[in-house]
């Protein structure tokens, strides 16, 4: 005999940048199931035209961050049963951006911070030089480490209550990705990057709600990453001070 | 719209004030029994240079402090920008020192 | 109702930071207000303190010592992370923060009443 198929009551935002709303899908449950499985049911059996991001589903390409029940989630990587509230899911796209078409949001803003922010390589050197070596157990290095594996998902854009009231505000990706490079030795324009972390939309207008850091699939620490900014951009700013003196 | 300068003024303030709040909020734990009385509150200011410079201290730091959090609140909350967004702080930052000032020559001059 | 990407323990203590600040700052004028009549009309200042003499105004005092005490506790947790790189048990100090601040205010009340 047949076991009966378990379905769950799903709704998934569907609109344009200036109007849309929720419609309420029948999804058969599986016993692993994704968030992003989820959403590919609906397009295959229910509606071709639903839009929405993803490419490696195996978290590694940052494509498919949607709103899960209120909060940013990789949805590659975010089983159905971890979620499920009163047998029910709700699929927006990611606060903060704006829509393209029901869950793909516009991201030039995140990406665009990454290079106000300095988030670039900054070279002194070329291809004839040795290649410097960088001891691991640095404190530097290990700093360096620890934030580097940032998948540009932005789920602490969309989790980050700052970038909400604040539109020059850089966000949390962009910030941590600085201070990655500011502890880089290989980074060439170190007091390049403090400068521009430290401008309208700098890394001092962060309140540390901790969003960034509570959600981040990667568990890094973009909270703690932006704290190091204001440090290290106010001790730049008071050795400055006293060069000018 | 809160840079470098802003936030180092905001913290250097936060910090002008720790010991000042710790010391009033003592004051206030010890006054308070008993109630309070206008005689009470002036014995111990009146004329008294060490609580005005106290007092005096706390004002000064106190009205940076809150001007600029209100310009934080006016910008994420009520979406204020630019000349406006100014106009806020300084406004809150003036009245607060002039009102605070007034307040500390009172105590200390009655 | 408070939204779901929210209730996690450091955003709370950052809106209590934020209201804390806010309505701080909002009373200080009336504080400085109520002192400055002691230059310009002593008897109304008396009788301010007179009308403070009464279990609702002891509460709202109340209120403001631990409005006071929670954003000073608060915010020395902030510059803690920030100034000194003090960043295991965010959340763990946060809530000792607001306790700090209970039990200090709270010392206050008993004193009042």
């Amino acid at each position: 005999m047949q076991s009966e198929t378990v379905k769950m009551n799903v709704s998934v935002w569907r609109g344009n940048r200036r109007d849309g709303g929720y419609l309420s899908y029948k999804v058969p449950m599986e016993d692993n199931q994704t968030i992003l499985d989820v959403v590919t049911w609906i397009q295959h059996n229910e509606d071709p035209t639903l839009s929405y991001r993803f490419a490696c589903r195996v978290g590694m390409c940052g494509s498919c961050a949607m709103m899960v029940n209120g909060i940013p989630r990789w949805t590659c990587r975010t089983h159905v049963k971890k979620v499920l509230k009163d047998n029910a899911i709700k699929v927006a796209p990611l606060r903060n951006l704006p829509v393209i078409k029901d869950l793909a949001t516009d991201m030039d803003r995140f990406f665009d911070n990454w290079n106000k922010a300095g988030g670039v390589h900054h070279s002194d050197q070329t291809r004839n030089d040795e290649i410097e070596l960088i001891d691991p157990n640095k404190p530097a290095r290990k700093i360096v480490d620890a934030g580097i594996e940032c998948i540009n998902c932005a789920v602490c854009f969309a989790a980050c209550d700052t970038v909400s009231g604040n539109d020059q505000y850089l966000g949390p990706a962009a910030l941590n990705r600085a201070w990655t490079l500011v502890n880089d030795e290989k980074d060439a324009d170190r007091p390049g990057i403090l400068d521009l972390v430290s401008g309208n939309g700098g890394c001092h207008n962060c309140h540390s709600q901790g969003s960034c850091s509570e959600y981040c699939p990667n568990e890094l620490d973009p909270m703690v990453a932006i704290a190091g900014l204001k440090r290290e951009t106010m001790r730049h700013l008071i050795s400055q001070g006293k060069t000018d003196a | 719209m809160l840079d470098a300068r802003l936030y180092f003024l905001q913290r250097l303030t936060a910090l002008i004030m720790a010991p000042l709040v710790l010391g009033h909020i003592a004051v206030m734990i010890y006054a308070i029994q008993g109630g309070l009385t206008a005689a009470e509150i002036l014995n111990r200011t009146a004329g008294s240079i060490g609580w005005a410079v106290f007092y005096g201290t706390f004002v000064a730091a106190v009205s940076i402090h809150a001007a600029i959090g209100v310009r934080v609140i006016a910008h994420e909350t009520l979406k204020i920008k630019g000349a406006a967004l100014s106009l806020i702080t300084w406004i809150s930052g003036v009245v607060l020192l002039l009102m605070g000032a007034r307040a500390v020559f009172a105590v200390f001059a009655a | 109702m408070i939204q779901p990407h929210r209730s996690h323990t450091l955003f709370l203590a950052f809106l209590l930071h934020r209201i804390s600040g806010l309505l701080l700052a909002l009373f200080l004028p009336i504080h400085f207000w109520v002192l400055s009549l002691t230059l310009t009309a002593p008897n109304e200042f008396d009788s301010m303190l007179a009308w403070s003499d009464n279990s609702f105004v002891k509460l709202a005092e109340f209120v403001l010592v631990f409005l006071l005490a929670v954003h000073i506790f608060g915010g020395l947790r902030l510059i803690a992370l920030e100034l000194l790189d003090w960043n295991s048990g965010q959340k763990t100090a946060a809530a000792s923060a607001v306790a700090i601040a209970v039990f200090v205010s709270g010392i206050f009340l008993l004193r009042a009443i």
